[in-house]
């Protein structure tokens, strides 16, 4: 009896771990490229965007909101900072900050409408995404902006190490640190927990609640950046439906909707599932509406794992 | 030998190895009002959940009319004619009182729904209890508590419940609505429903029911007919022991004055509000529900905004606007519901023990917490106050009510405050572990900490007080010292008669 509940335990609290073991294994017998590093690479470069997104987007989703404005951050940072490019010949660091600066923008319009304006996070970053999507099409007047050179290619550049890759990765590692070992990361969970309960033993909860979406703006931002980078244009579209394939994520990692759980490692992991499940259907030539159906469905039956 | 409409024989049932219920009977005849009777923690809830098909029983056995009853699930307690009321009432808000009353059955067999007879239907049943004046088109939401006491007792009637189980019903009531309660329940009565009365108000068991079963820590003491009894040999069997056991002595030098608030005003509820409290010294706050008490320490400590009004605190004038600057000068308040204000239920103990002390754990900048010393003073910090946990990983809410306000607890010693206001510090809470919480709060005293504790429980503000503010509807109405102190005078002030 006690065990069989602890083997219940470890299925849940495990669960994505489990996942992402399965398709690992499926991906490897399914196809023989799946594991040659020119793949894998390309799965890093490719999804570097869609975790970033995802990572940013769980920390509204801890607070028991959401950012449904991320697709919009990713549009506007990326043209913005393009549309700079073109005009002056700022270099690549000087841009990467500008697009965190949009982010910080952006993720504290967010913030400030939800804490401090008490609008639940639906509302505020539904207006927000439309708002910004907006300033993205004034910014690009409706067309593609190109960078010419190769300043944005450098972030993709196998010569560079994949700079993508390596940031994505240190990134990661700091969250999972963030989360684990510092006072920031207990009292954002703490928050997203219950409220009431944060601010009467004296923290100032409305801060944090801020500051989730601040993250979640700049890591968008630079989403949109590595995105922008592989094929160095951007336009108002870009990112489009980006929060779906975000939320998928966090709720494959174990991040509750109704807030106080959530952990960048499971959201990671998460994101990891879903890029597998694309990339072995394009290794095996699955078109793409049909990888539509298949990604919807193991979306369902993962969390379904969790009520068992 | 007389007929019993409902029989529970030696009812048992454990929770992870914990008895809750030992051997319990209760026999309730047709047309009577029964009162279970018993301290919180008696085991009177999950009595009546086993009735009500949410538990299972262990062992014993259920009779309905003389016939065993099987009752596993709430559907088979309905259909055995069992309804229990709860505190909170199972209202759909939105929907009408017809609608609410017929909610399982809106059509009545038929595909659409015949308006008229819903409600002429609804009006005959209001009727039949004297509420010809509630609408049956009035929205739920809109009608007063009492009010929706009366629809949901309806809904019961229109499944033809013949045992009806109310917990608690008039905590939340007015007087006027106890007496119209009283009254129905007299009716329902008299048409030969049996009422089984959940209760901790002795003169409402007095004026109503007719015979009286008593629990105690699970156990079945004994039940007696109202006519044969006294308040004192019902108290004495509920709690089966001296009031002086419960509260015990403490050994504490009054000192100088800590916390001195002078004419506040907040919000409706509080009301030129003056009092001090000084170090070593337990104040209790007495009043009714709704007399201001919560509410004057909310604006003290800057969770509600303090209108008007002087606070001097540690010999310094203080205004607080956010609970961060209260907690920082060492003042902390342990809110009145712990589930809703006070626990990060799903979180674990740890997280949950330090929350308001994590520049204790922490690196002295406040950004890096040191886990293994926070694992070492959660594990001292609640040993201390007798905690009984499993590990300090599982979730908060795994632990029982009692074991839950002591995490609480333990978050705001560890705070190290020179004052701290308990709300309603032993609601939920089982008679052992109210006895350790007295400990804890005695102790702190002792170690010079002025207390303040806002309590509903006379017994227990006689017992631990050294002096009580009385307040009603926003005002302080008088205040009495320890040898002032009994449940007259306490009553005379909260409802100054």
């Amino acid at each position: 009896m006690k065990k069989e509940f602890n083997i219940r335990k470890f299925c849940v609290n495990y669960n994505v771990f489990i996942i992402f073991s399965v398709l690992f294994i499926a991906c490897t017998l399914l196809s023989e490229s799946f594991l040659l590093p020119i793949n894998l690479f390309n799965i890093g470069l490719q999804q570097a965007a869609p975790i970033f997104v995802a990572i940013g987007v769980m920390f509204p989703i801890i607070m028991g909101g959401i950012d449904l404005s991320v697709g919009s951050v990713m549009a506007l940072a990326s043209s913005g900072v393009l549309a700079v490019m073109n005009k002056t010949d700022i270099g690549l660091g000087l841009g990467l900050a500008l697009a965190v600066l949009i982010g910080l923008a952006c993720g504290l319009l967010n913030g400030f409408l939800v804490a401090y304006c008490n609008m639940p996070g639906f509302v505020a970053t539904l207006a927000t995404l439309t708002t910004l999507k907006g300033f993205a099409y004034l910014i690009t007047n409706g067309n593609t902006i190109k960078v010419t050179g190769n300043v944005l290619l450098d972030l993709c550049k196998r010569d560079y190490g994949y700079p993508t890759i390596i940031i994505t990765a240190v990134v990661i590692v700091l969250f999972i640190l963030m989360q684990h070992y510092t006072v920031f990361g207990r009292l954002i969970l703490a928050t997203g927990s219950n409220r009431t309960a944060v601010e009467l033993a004296g923290i100032r909860v409305k801060r944090y609640i801020l500051s989730a979406y601040v993250i979640s703006g700049v890591m968008a931002a630079l989403a949109g950046m590595w995105l922008a980078a592989r094929t160095s244009t951007s336009n108002a579209v870009l990112g489009q439906g980006a929060e779906l394939n975000a939320v998928a994520a966090c709720v494959l990692g174990g991040t509750s909707l109704s807030g106080g759980r959530g952990s960048a490692l499971k959201t990671f992991v998460g994101a990891l599932c879903l890029a597998m499940i694309g990339n072995i259907m394009n290794l095996m030539g699955v078109g793409a509406y049909i990888q539509n159906i298949v990604q919807g469905i193991i979306i369902v039956f993962a969390v379904l794992m969790y009520g068992i | 030998m007389e007929a019993y409409k409902l029989e529970m024989k030696s009812i048992s049932k454990s929770f992870g190895g914990v008895k809750a219920l030992n051997d319990v009977s209760l026999r309730v005849k047709k047309g009577e009002i029964h009162a279970l009777l018993g301290e919180n923690g008696a085991g009177k809830s999950t009595l009546m959940k086993i009735l009500s098909g949410a538990y299972q029983r262990d062992s014993g056995e259920i009779l309905v009319d003389g016939q065993p009853a099987k009752i596993n699930t709430p559907k088979d307690s309905k259909q055995n004619g069992i309804a229990v009321i709860y505190q909170e009432l199972m209202l759909a808000a939105d929907l009408t009182v017809a609608e609410n009353i017929f909610i399982d059955d809106l059509a009545a067999g038929s595909v659409f729904i015949n308006w008229k007879k819903l409600h002429s239907d609804t009006t005959r049943l209001l009727v039949s209890l004297g509420f010809g004046n509630i609408s049956p088109t009035e929205k739920c939401g809109n009608l007063s508590v009492a009010h929706q006491q009366v629809v949901e007792i309806c809904k019961n009637l229109s499944r033809d419940a013949k045992i009806l189980v109310l917990d608690e019903p008039t905590s939340v009531l007015t007087f006027k609505e106890i007496e119209h309660l009283f009254e129905i329940l007299k009716r329902l009565k008299a048409n030969g429903i049996s009422i089984i009365y959940i209760s901790h108000r002795l003169e409402e068991i007095f004026k109503l029911c007719d015979t009286i079963t008593v629990l105690k820590d699970g156990c079945y003491v004994d039940t007696v007919d109202v006519q044969d009894t006294t308040r004192q040999l019902l108290v004495n069997k509920m709690v089966g022991r001296e009031l002086k056991d419960m509260f015990p002595a403490r050994n504490a030098k009054i000192g100088e004055v800590l916390l001195r608030a002078e004419d506040l005003q907040a919000g409706r509820m509080v009301d030129h509000v003056s009092f001090e409290v000084h170090g070593g010294e337990v104040l209790g706050f007495s009043g009714l529900v709704g007399s201001g008490r919560t509410e004057t320490m909310r604006a003290i400590i800057g969770v509600d905004k303090l209108e008007a009004g002087k606070v001097t605190y540690m010999g310094e004038t203080v205004k607080f606007t956010h609970p961060e600057q209260a907690v920082k000068k060492k003042l902390g308040m342990l809110p009145e519901d712990r589930k809703v204000q006070g626990l990060l239920l799903e979180q674990p103990i740890r997280l949950n023990t330090t929350l308001a002390a994590l520049s204790k754990v922490s690196d002295p900048t406040k950004t890096i917490i040191f886990h293994n010393k926070e694992k070492k003073l959660v594990a001292e910090n609640l040993s201390r106050i007798q905690t009984k946990y499993n590990a300090a990983e599982d979730e908060v809410n795994s632990l029982s009510g009692g074991n839950q306000q002591k995490v609480v607890l333990a978050r705001w010693i560890m705070a190290d405050c020179k004052c701290i206001i308990f709300d309603e510090p032993t609601r939920g809470v089982d008679v052992g572990a109210k006895v350790e919480i007295y400990n804890v709060i005695n102790a702190l005293a002792e170690q010079g900490v002025a207390v303040i504790m806002i309590s509903s429980e006379m017994p227990e503000i006689i017992g631990m007080c050294d002096r009580v503010v009385v307040m009603n509807k926003g005002r302080v109405t008088g205040e009495l010292t320890k040898n002032e102190l009994s449940e007259q005078s306490l009553i005379r002030l909260a409802m100054e008669v």
